[in-house]
């Protein structure tokens, strides 16, 4: 454990956690648009900036992003200076131009009193604001389907060569973690559609009710070693059945192992 | 053959100087990327075909040396006569048989084929006695125009693996890193580190494999420094990099190169190719014990691939993004394992220094940066080209004594160095020594050298828009200050530019470059509002009469500017032809008139003029 002060208050912290989880854990409201716990920070949005000092360092104060920094013994940090505000408030301002109708931005720019942007409105601008998000839980997944392409101001997230993406299996995690509902895609109980590619749904056996893609079981079946008929059934008495045969084939498997 | 001890080195050296020593006269043709887009190749095919018909007494073909880059590019294609050094400039395959029959088979000199001084306008023979030459000290580029370019025994010859036989047999990697330390190098990619703390760092580190990469991603408009040493002087990178390599225990190399360097490419994987053949990569290098390796990476051109981490994400095949570095690289570098990266300028110091010595290096310079700096000296001076000085030499000594001045005797306004994201200095800080901690102080950066210099006509907002232009295009758009805060930056000062703006879009730019500089992951985007923030510390002026006034002082805005036929005209008519859009009409020997409604602001009739007559307001 290490000790450090978080806006004057003393508090404990793991040796590997980064500032910002136990900024939020202390309840300070830091926002962080390109941060979810599902995936590795990213240090993007560049939101959660702090200020950091040490006694030994004399007055002098240096800026980090809270979700890449990790914890320090003595570390001072400092989350709302009227610099770090301003900061703030500042690239809230620049996501509103960008992204102008996004919900998402709105909101958390009107919390810094920003009701709308003080730059030019971007021409070509849209709801994403490129957190990357749905690009790292793709890659999280293990499909590498989607990524960010081009670089500056026109990067955006697309398949490879904005075709249908051939590794894609329509499990729609991209679009259950964006944050602004950027990334459409429609499901109508038997087939799905996501970045232009269609999938079959599978279906329980008894209720008939959608669970997920054929692909994305296929998936799971072929790399994750879920047995096939776990995607037959809908109901959670035959999947607690499985999962804990599963279960044990897997502590087998590591006592085997070790 | 293969060289599998030092003292194998040591004869194949003397073989070599021995050869090299037998030519009584050697043609130098220029052949790097400046002076081959002249016609460089066709000259040595006019050599080659002419002596094969041509004999001469105790001179061979051989004794044509194809070199890299003098750094005189304008002048281009260069011949050099060698051991006289007499200098031939813009040389055509037409003079070849000219310069055989009088300058080889006899001593004479062809005059019309010498360099003229732009500023004293006389002729000038002799290569050292040219002033772009005579200001300069050549070390990092020591072998740049010496010895020809693609050819692993000629580099031998002027001494080359030297360094590395010394290293290997009689020194410890700690001494290696203490003579690097002692030395004072900086690293010659712009930050300024010193080099051998670095090393020392990654040497301490306790994981393995550790990894040597060379930056040659360079990437400034205008700068060709490294360039020119990867074409032109390749071993002595190679050199440099074994060197690290044995230094801080590593056993496999880098070299990130941009694709747009494609002779580049070629000479460095020659390079490569003739060191694995002679022993001198690949295991057990000089019987020594010491394994290495160099693999060339090549760079797609993305700006931002210079800087260390997206480089590093670049060499393993991801996206070249930056991360943040609160672990260094040194540390956790290429597949998250130690790296040592310094830029293709400071492997090319590496060698010499360990040959001559940390003192010897110490001597010259400035204390706090020892050494040379290699620049590429551009823009509205006289002689434009690669240079290398001493540190602590003044901007006015490079731009005057070396540049020749500006161009036309114009005032001069402003100079340009570090690149995109470096800093504008007018006329009162010429007098500033050129070292890595004055440039910062005075609001610019060293850099990795580039040197643009500005005169009068230049508009200094237009400059400003124009590299903030480029860092909007080459931000790899990861983080939110960068991208959108550098966007809109460059939309302020577009509409400065187009008198569109108001003195409040002045103070918004300013507080956003604040949140740009504080807020940006990396080098790029924390630089990134330099072009802004330094030419307004000097040049605030000039933004308020864009934005009072509505006047380009400069005559360069187009928005603000239109062309005007004054009573100088002499109604000679050379400006009619000129305008593609037939906007100048007037009876010949009689005042003649531009149409405003026409007029593109192009300045096709400005250039024509001889007479002075058209102004632009």
């Amino acid at each position: 454990m290490v000790s450090l002060t978080i806006n004057g208050k003393l508090v404990q912290a793991k040796e590997d956690e980064m500032l910002l989880a136990v900024i939020q854990r202390m309840g300070i409201d830091v926002p962080a648009t390109c941060h979810h716990k599902a995936v590795e920070p990213f240090g993007a949005c560049r939101l959660c900036t702090v200020e950091i000092t040490r006694p030994e360092w004399d007055g002098w104060t240096k800026h980090v992003t809270s979700c890449l920094y990790p914890v320090e013994e003595g570390l001072v940090v400092s989350t709302h200076t009227p610099q770090v505000i301003e900061l703030r408030k500042t690239i809230l301002d620049l996501q509103l131009a960008r992204s102008p109708k996004a919900r998402y931005i709105q909101d958390l720019a009107a919390q810094y009193g920003i009701m709308r942007t003080s730059f030019e409105e971007v021409p070509d601008g849209n709801d994403c604001i490129l957190c990357a998000l749905c690009t790292r839980v793709c890659d999280e997944m293990g499909f590498r389907a989607i990524s960010t392409v081009n670089r500056g101001h026109g990067k955006e997230v697309a398949p490879p060569l904005h075709e249908a993406p051939p590794d894609c299996v329509g499990c729609l995690a991209c679009a259950q973690i964006c944050p602004t509902n950027f990334i459409k895609y429609t499901d109508n109980g038997d087939i799905r559609t996501i970045w232009d590619k269609t999938f079959e749904m599978l279906k329980c056996e008894q209720t008939g009710q959608p669970t997920i893609t054929r692909a994305f079981a296929e998936y799971l079946t072929k790399h994750r070693g879920i047995p096939e008929n776990y995607f037959k059934l809908g109901d959670l008495k035959h999947r607690h059945e499985t999962a804990a045969t599963m279960g044990r084939v897997a502590l087998w498997e590591r006592q085997e192992k070790v | 053959m293969s060289i599998t001890t030092p003292q194998q080195l040591e004869k194949l050296h003397r073989e070599c100087r021995a050869k090299r020593e037998r030519d009584k006269k050697r043609v130098i043709v220029c052949c790097g990327t400046g002076c081959l887009a002249n016609g460089a190749a066709e000259i040595v095919e006019a050599f080659h075909k002419t002596l094969k018909e041509r004999k001469i007494e105790g001179f061979s073909v051989e004794a044509v040396k194809e070199t890299g880059c003098h750094g005189f590019c304008e002048q281009g294609p260069l011949v050099v006569i060698e051991p006289h050094g007499t200098f031939y400039t813009h040389v055509k395959p037409k003079d070849v048989a000219n310069i055989i029959d009088k300058s080889i088979a006899d001593n004479q000199v062809i005059e019309t084929l010498l360099y003229t001084d732009p500023v004293t306008n006389t002729k000038i023979e002799r290569y050292p006695d040219v002033p772009f030459f005579s200001h300069q000290q050549r070390i990092a580029l020591r072998n740049l125009g010496k010895i020809a370019a693609n050819d692993i025994r000629e580099y031998i010859a002027v001494g080359g693996y030297q360094a590395l036989a010394k290293v290997l047999t009689s020194m410890k990697p700690d001494q290696i890193i203490q003579e690097m330390t002692d030395s004072g190098l900086r690293g010659r990619g712009g930050a300024g580190f010193l080099t051998g703390k670095k090393w020392r760092t990654c040497a301490s580190i306790k994981d393995e494999p550790r990894y040597v990469i060379c930056n040659g991603d360079e990437g400034d408009p205008g700068a060709f420094m490294d360039r020119s040493i990867m074409e032109g002087d390749p071993h002595s990178v190679l050199e440099g990099m074994m060197i690290c390599a044995f230094a801080v225990g590593s056993n496999q190399g880098y070299i990130y190169v941009r694709e747009e360097y494609p002779l580049a490419v070629i000479h460095l994987q020659k390079a490569i190719n003739d060191c694995e053949r002679e022993g001198l990569l690949g295991d057990n290098i000089l019987g020594t014990g010491f394994s290495f390796r160099i693999r060339i990476a090549r760079g797609a051109g993305a700006f931002v691939c210079g800087e260390s981490s997206a480089l590093m994400k670049s060499v393993a095949g991801e996206i070249g993004e930056p991360r943040a570095k609160y672990v260094r690289s040194v540390v956790k570098g290429l597949f998250d394992k130690p790296t040592v990266l310094n830029n293709v300028e400071t492997f090319a110091n590496v060698p010499i220094i360990i040959v001559k010595g940390a003192d010897w290096y110490k001597s010259i310079g400035v204390p706090t940066s020892t050494g040379t700096k290699a620049f590429s000296l551009v823009g509205k001076v006289k002689n434009t080209g690669l240079i290398e000085i001493p540190m602590g030499m003044t901007l006015r000594e490079i731009i005057y004594d070396i540049g020749g001045g500006i161009i036309n005797d114009r005032p001069f306004k402003a100079v340009q160095t570090g690149g995109p994201s470096g800093g504008c200095l007018p006329e009162s800080k010429l007098d500033l020594p050129v070292d890595f901690d004055t440039l910062t102080k005075a609001g610019s950066m060293m850099g990795s050298g580039g040197m643009i210099v500005m005169d009068d006509r230049t508009c200094i907002v237009d400059l400003a828009k124009y590299f903030l232009n480029f860092l909007v295009s080459e931000s790899c758009g990861k983080c939110v200050p960068c991208r959108e805060g550098l966007y809109q930056l460059h939309r302020i000062v577009t509409r400065i530019t187009e008198g569109k703006a108001t003195e409040a879009d002045l103070a918004k730019a300013e507080k956003l470059s604040d949140a740009i500089v504080l807020g940006s992951l990396c080098g790029l985007g924390q630089s990134g509002a330099n072009p802004f923030l330094s030419t307004i510390k000097y040049f605030r002026d000039e933004y308020l009469t864009h934005i009072r006034e509505k006047r380009c002082p400069a005559g360069v805005c187009k928005a603000l500017i239109r062309y005007e036929i004054n009573d100088k005209c002499t109604g000679c008519v050379a400006c009619v032809p000129a305008c593609a859009y037939d906007s100048i009409t007037g009876e010949k020997k009689k005042l003649h008139v531009i149409h405003q409604d026409k007029c593109t602001k192009c300045g096709a009739c400005y250039a024509v003029c001889t007479y002075d007559a058209i102004d632009v307001i």
